[in-house]
């Protein structure tokens, strides 16, 4: 995309604004898939590192790294879009996200097979998401992106460590 | 410095100046002779009234300076001191804490209030015969307020033009609060001009068209209705004049100069939207002014916020000598880095030995340092005992009791937070006790105990804990009152029978109040309740002891700080935890003639004489990768929570040290069981066992779990 892009301080949470400007997406690769999120709402990318299970939490929620001497939790994306589980290559990364919460900005690791690109999307590339996308849970899906040569899955992270 | 910081100065200084004043009243009453009492009471007063002058706090400095006046004619021996004065000053002291919480929140404060308090101070000075000098020293004002005072409830009146802009509730004003208020100080005459009234197509509902013209007739100063616009005043035009003034000034009818601090010495000041000039004004006369009318029912919500936000303050006062310690670690710090990296220049064997004791001087130090910051947040009980002297004296007055406060270990320490948090549950145990604990002086008479009460207060460190003791000699608690009001509210069954402590827990159950009426004091029933779920939250607990007649003890027991937390490390599958030393009794070995199997129930371990239910992390917690291991021969880690007894199965254990608690509900969610998590020496983290929360899970799951072949029976060697 050569359309220079100006991002609004933070379109996810200003459809009004995500409609009339280009936003950046960083895309992640999963079983193949590439996926976007919104590249506002990363922090930073980490290495894979073991984690500190949590008990009796559901089995996406891998445990609790140390970030910098704050805590904060993993989540397995494989687990949580339920696809099959996959041991920790060396592509592998942590993706930390911020995202609000009820009680505050929260921070978040999630875990996926390789990070891939950033992409400038514009609103009108993107469409509504299948209604019945096989294999993914539609709640974390927000639409799908059309490139010259590919699609991209972009999804909304703010709910995958919630409910469980 | 700003405006803003001085201001933050003089409020600071006079909070502290106000509880000093409180605390010598409170005194004062017992020791009505004590010069340097009077004389720090006048200071104070005099202290503040002169900030208060500096920054233009009209009604700050006048009350001070009544204050200041009657402590005068205290102390040269014209008045005595008797009970009455003390609660007059007592009053008086409020209602200047009151004016500075309004000032310092920006909003208006009770003009009201403090006119009638200074109507009462001057009371006092009338019946010494001194003549009361209700002139601060603030030129402007003074004259004006001299005349007022001369000629009663002179009327003075004002026109207003008063037209707002279009957008005014936007901004979320609404002139009808205005005008309410004006009412308030007044006769209020008001015509209002329609003629910007758009016709029904032009016309917004969100928009205001109208415009007033107000006529006024109150005792007030011009800057007191002039307040009435203070959150309005750069969103309207006002002409603000002064029709007539008071018939022994000049009679004038035309506009007549108001004093300076009010915006309205020119007979109209046009104020624009948003105009510079205009806000930085404000912000100058906001102290003269905020002092001023009368609490408008809509700012009653305002108050309250102030009030909460004032609880929990976000700085925190430390001693020098905190500083001092902590300014000089850090020094023993930079130069054992400086040793250790020129040591690190060019390592030789044979400086290995001044390596390792270089790291050990690190080690040191660090702790030191660790020690000197966590103490930083500890401030000394006194900061909520002090709050105690009033409430009671307060409380005796209005009940008509006698009673003696004794305070021990006021200087106990503890984390500012839980400080903050505690004072509340305190203060209310400690009107319980008064108003429900010590009796009337003729029933205390007749019971053959003095009159006079006491209630102690005191606090103490008791190994990792902060106790403290509020314990009165009254009529302890009623057990048969408590056992029939649980009968009726059906609390317990009618047969059950419940021994003396069983029935002293039940005055925490939620609802239950014995007061045979609801008083303002007490008795609501919602009272005890939340004051154990206050104490219990903060990691503490809360214990009664009652002798009939004699009185009755409640001990409250708190953590040091909720920070960091003594901790033994150990290890079950892999996983590292952290159990808080306080909650472990012993560790053992398990010997297998001491392990009981119940029949899917999992197991128990014989403890000397008592049987403890066997609890195994990697079950109970779900831990995924675990490997089962043998009971027999493992290691079990006593622990005792406040439901009781339990043995945690390890692997291993590992170190004793500090752990500093991080929260997980910050970037996640509770976790029951879990307490927290901590980073370790690696960069790992560890969990922190909550030791009440595993017995609630083990509670919650073990009938689930005993389904599939008990907690540990599957493992049973």
């Amino acid at each position: 995309m050569s359309s220079a892009t100006t991002t609004t301080a933070n379109p996810e949470h200003d459809p009004a604004g995500a409609q009339q400007h280009c936003a950046q997406y960083l895309t992640f690769l999963l079983d193949g898939e590439e996926y976007g999120i919104d590249i506002l709402s990363v922090q930073e990318i980490k290495g894979w590192q073991p984690c500190t299970e949590l008990p009796n939490t559901p089995d996406y929620v891998l445990g609790v790294i140390n970030l910098r001497g704050a805590v904060i939790p993993v989540i397995d994306l494989r687990r949580r879009l339920g696809m099959a589980p996959r041991d920790a290559g060396k592509l592998t990364v942590v993706i930390v996200i911020r995202h609000a919460a009820a009680d505050g900005e929260k921070v978040l690791g999630v875990v996926v097979d390789a990070v891939s690109d950033v992409f400038d999307i514009a609103p009108d590339q993107v469409s509504a998401p299948p209604s019945l996308e096989a294999g993914l849970d539609g709640r974390f899906v927000r639409g799908l992106a059309t490139l010259a040569d590919k699609m991209i899955i972009l999804l909304d992270l703010a709910h995958v460590a919630g409910d469980a | 410095m700003s405006m803003e910081e001085f201001h933050q100065i003089f409020f600071e200084e006079a909070d502290e100046l106000m509880e000093a004043m409180e605390a010598e009243l409170l005194e004062m009453v017992f020791e009505p002779d004590n010069p340097e009492r009077i004389n720090n009471v006048f200071r104070a007063a005099h202290s503040i009234k002169g900030g208060a002058a500096t920054f233009g706090f009209a009604e700050i400095t006048e009350t001070t300076h009544v204050m200041e006046t009657l402590m005068n004619e205290v102390r040269e021996g014209a008045i005595a001191v008797d009970r009455s004065l003390v609660d007059v000053l007592l009053s008086a002291a409020d209602c200047v804490k009151d004016l500075l919480a309004a000032v310092k929140g920006g909003g208006p404060a009770d003009a009201g209030l403090a006119v009638a308090t200074r109507t009462a101070l001057e009371a006092c000075l009338e019946r010494s015969g001194a003549a009361p000098q209700t002139s601060p020293p603030q030129p402007d004002s003074s004259d004006e307020d001299a005349a007022a005072a001369e000629t009663g409830a002179a009327l003075r009146r004002y026109r207003i033009g008063f037209r707002p802009a279009h957008g005014l509730f936007r901004t979320g004003n609404d002139p009808l609060h205005i005008l309410r208020a004006l009412r308030e100080l007044g006769d209020l005459e008001v015509e209002v001009d329609t003629g910007s009234v758009p016709t029904l197509d032009g016309f917004r509902a969100d928009q205001l068209y109208l415009a007033w013209t107000l006529h006024i007739a109150t005792g007030s100063d011009p800057e007191v209705v002039l307040e009435a616009f203070e959150w309005v005043e750069d969103l309207c035009e006002i002409d603000f004049q002064e029709v007539e003034s008071r018939p022994e000034a000049t009679p004038d009818d035309a506009p007549a100069a108001v004093p300076a601090a009010a915006p309205a010495g020119a007979p109209a000041v046009p104020m624009e939207a948003g105009s510079a000039a205009g806000t930085e004004r404000r912000s100058a006369d906001a102290g003269t002014l905020a002092a001023g009318t009368a609490e408008r029912p809509d700012s009653a919500p305002h108050r309250g916020e102030r009030r909460a936000a004032g609880a929990e303050s976000a700085t925190i006062r430390v001693g020098i000598d905190k500083i001092d310690t902590l300014i000089n670690l850090v020094g023993e710090l930079v130069i054992t880095q400086s040793m250790l990296s020129d040591l690190g220049e060019d390592v030789e064997l044979c400086d290995l030995d001044k390596l390792r004791e270089g790291f050990q001087q690190l080690e040191r130090h660090t702790r030191a340092l660790q020690e000197s910051v966590m103490k930083i947040r500890m401030v000394p009980i006194s900061n909520v005992f002090n709050r105690m002297p009033r409430t009671v004296h307060d409380l005796t007055a209005r009940l008509g009791k006698q009673l003696d406060l004794v305070m021990h270990g006021e200087h106990t320490e503890l984390d500012k937070t839980l400080m903050e948090r505690i004072g509340d549950p305190l203060v209310h145990l400690v009107r319980n006790a008064v108003d429900h604990g010590v009796e009337m002086p003729e029933v205390r008479a007749a019971h053959g105990k003095p009159e006079r009460g006491t209630l102690t207060l005191s606090a103490f460190h008791a190994g990792g804990d902060v106790v403290i003791e509020i314990s009165d000699d009254g009529a302890g608690l009623d057990t048969e009152r408590i056992r029939a009001k649980a009968r009726d509210r059906g609390l317990v069954d009618a047969g059950e029978q419940l021994d003396e402590a069983q029935v002293h827990q039940l005055i925490f159950h939620p609802g239950f109040s014995t007061a045979e009426e609801v008083s303002d004091v007490s008795g609501r029933g919602v009272g005890m309740d939340v004051v154990r779920q206050n104490i219990l939250g903060l990691g503490g607990s809360v214990e009664i002891a009652s002798d009939a007649g004699r009185g009755s003890t409640f001990t409250i027991r708190l953590p040091l700080t909720l920070a960091i937390v003594d901790a033994q490390l150990l290890q079950v599958a892999g996983q590292i935890y952290a159990v808080p030393l306080v909650s472990i009794v012993e560790s053992f070995q398990v010997e297998r003639a001491n392990l009981k199997s119940i029949a899917e129930r999992g197991q128990l371990y014989r403890v000397r004489d008592d049987y403890v239910p066997v609890v195994d992390l990697t079950s109970l917690f779900g831990i995924r990768e675990a490997t089962p291991q043998p009971v027999a021969g493992g290691l079990l880690v006593l622990v005792e929570s406040g439901n009781g007894r339990m043995g945690l199965l390890v692997d291993d254990l590992l170190a004793q040290q500090q752990v500093v608690i991080k929260s997980l509900e910050s970037n996640f969610r509770a976790v029951p069981g879990v307490s927290g998590a901590t980073i370790l020496g690696d960069g790992r983290v560890a969990l922190i066992v909550d030791v009440t929360g595993l017995a609630r899970l083990l509670r919650a799951t073990g009938g689930r779990r005993g389904q599939d072949g008990g907690l540990t029976g599957i493992r049973a060697a």
